[in-house]
């Protein structure tokens, strides 16, 4: 009835091979980006960016950077806050050093210096997989964030090791520091994730994320058909760390503004960022937004209702709040191991059907 | 579905924000995560404070006091959305995080509200010519090191020429604070610094303490927190460290830390610039008004307590403020920038201490325009295991400000590079 292909005539290769094949999919996708960039900046607040939007967008490209690499390429990855660690202490490092050139370049250099280093942790996947290749990125994991608490010129030698981002401007508006507005951080952060998500899904349909599937599925038979392991999964490592790093860069840079290595990089981070991929949906860029979302919205907003609504006393609502999320990621476990994008995709299915279904 | 949740998250924050025209003192506490069970005791003694003037004074200066909690679970981001749900009608904010501290001090100054942070966070926030929203009084890190070494010294007729000291600290901000002035002091006074970090939360202590052991440091001083504090002291109990000549600073200074260790951590030292204990005039008051109307912070368990007390004494401080503020100000509805002026005008005198009920409790806290961290006076208080409790066994003492005043020029003026600020010129 409502999701229906009847009617919706495809004339040319480009149009039949577009990521959103069905003509409602796309209204909803260009209605989305509409409200995403026409009106929200128009009526967003500093709770609103602090605490929703900045951590949702921030978390969806690490999310969406972690997918390439596990849930594309196979590769199990528990380094995540490592990297992320990287592109923030890159971003900082570049951004007190050369104060005059624009934020975006740093951030996207630090992205680019994050792919080097996940390039480099990334080697001995050509030797281990599986749980052993997990253990040797969180190798990488505790190598960083030791490294990064350790050497002071890191951190520019400051007593405390805390790293603090200082003001920078994007065409005249401030996007760091204290100063800037809620609209402008999350115009900043919206921008690259729209690039992110548009880049990593035209890649995971091309050759390049065919490769990646190929090495996933059966690496023996991936050498065969002559994918090269080599390449395969060393771009994996990068592109994945690249957009992790930038991800680091942002919430380091924009959303937090200060960070200390050991709190705001921790193990917690890499299997945080982990279960936005494995709830979201391995393998689907809408999986890691719908990843990102249910672990960064449902806990601020069971707080809300908790201790906002009800009155319930704070360490009792957060208490409760665990184990909400807790019961919740066990429950859509069960019901749908393949996550939140494949109970999506189950949903059209029904939706095309309805209200006829056989 | 996804509206739906929207629209309901939407009405949730709505009803989230507090009635408006009292003062507002938000509390942001963390009753869970690695550092409940002492963010627990401060937000209760930082809560009874005020309702113990509400109950029995109707606020201050007729004005009620509410005191919103949000839990920050000493994680950053809780903490950015703690403080940003709450900033609204907030007054001031004292968040118990050095890590949530750093993140707030550049978003105070833009949003004008007053930060304070009594024995923690940022030790250069005592410039207030640089950070004019951010007050660190009674005492920093940097006084802590250094009144302890002073200790140190007197008990060494003046001298520590060729003793060795090891830092046993808090891998993270918190605990590096005081590194640099340890090492400064070293050379000053001739003794030698170890550094030997513990990794957070620090419950794995056992290649440290083996090098403690191995170096037989003459002294051991701690900057820990959680169970960081109660792991170092069974392990240097374990090690047959002599209890006395281990120090920690005021946050590895509460029952908790040391009652695990049983008799082993009796003769411990922690610093402290607040009195611990019940016996306080001020505890009548409150054990009428408070605890047997049932109105006590999660049932009133925690009365008296080291932690707790301390939580009590920044309410103490920060009622004051307003109180000077609305003197001041003239009028008792204070905003933000007139509490401001009411914590560099605070006075706080031993009299004014008994008065309020607590004589000799903490140490006199002069602020000024300039001087954002008070005298930075400390004392030090020594464990009695069999009888289980804390003794106060010196006078407040004042720290070596020949040694800290250029560091903290230093740290303030890097700040103010870094971030683009001109100090203001005080009068």
């Amino acid at each position: 009835m409502f999701y229906r292909e009847a009617g919706d005539f495809k004339t040319s290769y480009r149009d039949d091979g577009q990521t959103f094949p069905i003509k409602l999919d796309r209204i909803g996708y260009y209605a989305i980006l509409a409200i995403a960039v026409l009106v929200i900046p128009f009526v967003i607040n500093d709770y609103w960016a602090s605490a929703v939007l900045l951590p949702f967008l921030i978390y969806a490209i690490a999310s969406i950077g972690l997918n390439i690499l596990v849930g594309y390429a196979g590769q199990v990855s528990l380094g995540t806050g490592g990297f992320m660690a990287v592109g923030a202490f890159a971003v900082y490092k570049l951004m007190t050093a050369f104060p005059e050139i624009s934020v975006v370049i740093h951030i996207l250099l630090a992205g680019g210096i994050t792919a080097l280093v996940g390039i480099a942790f990334g080697l001995p996947s050509l030797r281990i997989k599986g749980f052993y290749l997990a253990v040797a990125t969180l190798a990488a994991q505790f190598f960083l964030v030791w490294l990064f608490n350790k050497v002071p010129w890191f951190y520019n030698y400051s007593a405390s090791g805390q790293i603090n981002s200082p003001e920078r401007t994007v065409l005249g508006w401030a996007v760091t520091g204290p100063a800037a507005s809620p609209s402008a951080k999350y115009l900043i952060c919206l921008a690259f994730v729209f690039m992110a998500a548009w880049v990593a899904r035209n890649l995971t349909r091309g050759m390049v994320g065919r490769k990646w599937m190929a090495i996933r599925d059966m690496d023996i038979a991936a050498e065969i058909i002559g994918v090269n392991p080599l390449t395969a999964k060393l771009t994996a490592f990068g592109v994945s760390s690249f957009f992790i790093g930038i991800a680091g860069a942002l919430l380091f840079a924009v959303y937090l503004g200060a960070a200390e290595v050991t709190e705001a990089f921790g193990i917690n981070k890499s299997f945080l960022v982990l279960f936005m991929v494995i709830i979201g949906g391995l393998g689907s860029i809408f999986g890691s937004f719908a990843g990102a979302a249910f672990l960064v919205l449902l806990p601020v907003f069971l707080k809300n209702l908790l201790v906002g609504t009800l009155g319930w006393p704070t360490d009792l609502a957060a208490h409760i709040e665990l184990m909400i999320v807790g019961a919740l990621i066990i429950f859509f476990l069960i019901v749908e191991p393949h996550g939140l994008a494949r109970l999506w995709r189950l949903v059209k299915e029904k939706l095309r059907l309805w209200p006829f279904p056989h | 579905m996804k509206l739906k949740l929207a629209a309901l998250a939407a009405a949730a924050v709505m009803a989230a924000a507090p009635a408006m025209a009292d003062l507002v003192v938000p509390n942001l506490s963390y009753r869970t995560g690695p550092y409940g069970a002492n963010g627990t005791q401060y937000a209760d003694g930082f809560n009874d404070y005020f309702t113990l003037l509400n109950e029995r004074d109707g606020g201050i200066g007729g004005e009620k006091i509410q005191v919103p909690e949000c839990e920050t679970a000493y994680n950053t981001e809780k903490g950015v959305e703690c403080y940003e749900s709450t900033k609204a009608d907030a007054l001031v904010f004292n968040p118990l995080s050095t890590g949530i501290t750093y993140q707030l001090i550049p978003k105070v100054a833009v949003d004008k509200k007053v930060l304070y942070t009594p024995g923690y966070g940022r030790t250069s926030a005592k410039d207030g010519t640089v950070f004019e929203w951010v007050f660190n009084a009674p005492a920093n890190y940097w006084d802590g090191a250094s009144v302890a070494i002073k200790y140190l010294l007197d008990e060494n007729g003046g001298s520590l020429e060729g003793k060795k000291i090891a830092l046993v600290y808090h891998n993270s901000a918190y605990g590096k604070e005081p590194i640099r002035t340890l090492q400064e002091l070293g050379k000053k006074h001739g003794f030698t610094l170890t550094e030997i970090p513990v990794e957070a939360p620090g419950q794995e202590q056992k290649s440290q303490w083996l090098q403690i052991r191995r170096d037989k440091p003459d002294y051991v001083l701690m900057w820990g927190w959680g169970v960081m504090n109660q792991v170092a002291i069974q392990e240097a109990a374990n090690i047959r460290f002599p209890m006395e000549n281990f120090i920690g600073i005021w946050w590895a200074g509460s029952e908790l830390d040391v009652m695990p260790a049983g008799d082993g951590a009796n003769g411990y030292k922690s610093m402290t610039f607040n009195g611990v204990g019940m016996d306080y005039p001020l505890y009548d008051d409150l054990k009428t008004h408070v605890i047997d109307t049932g109105k006590a912070s999660q049932g009133g368990e925690h009365v008296g307590s080291a932690v707790y007390s301390r939580g009590m004494y920044a309410a103490v401080v920060i009622a004051e403020a307003i109180k000077k503020a609305q003197e001041l100000a003239g009028t008792s509805a204070i905003t933000p920038e007139q509490l401001r002026d009411g914590f560099e005008q605070l006075d706080i005198t031993p009299e004014r201490l008994a008065e309020i009920g607590l004589p000799d409790f903490g140490p006199e806290v002069k602020m000024s325009c300039a001087n954002h961290g008070g005298s930075g006076m400390s004392r030090v208080q020594q464990w009695d295991a069999a009888a289980k409790k804390w003794n106060l066994i010196t006078e407040f003492t004042a720290p070596d400000a020949e040694v800290l005043d250029p560091l903290i020029a230093a740290d303030s003026a890097a700040y103010a590079q870094e971030s683009g600020i001109t100090p203001r010129t005080c009068e």
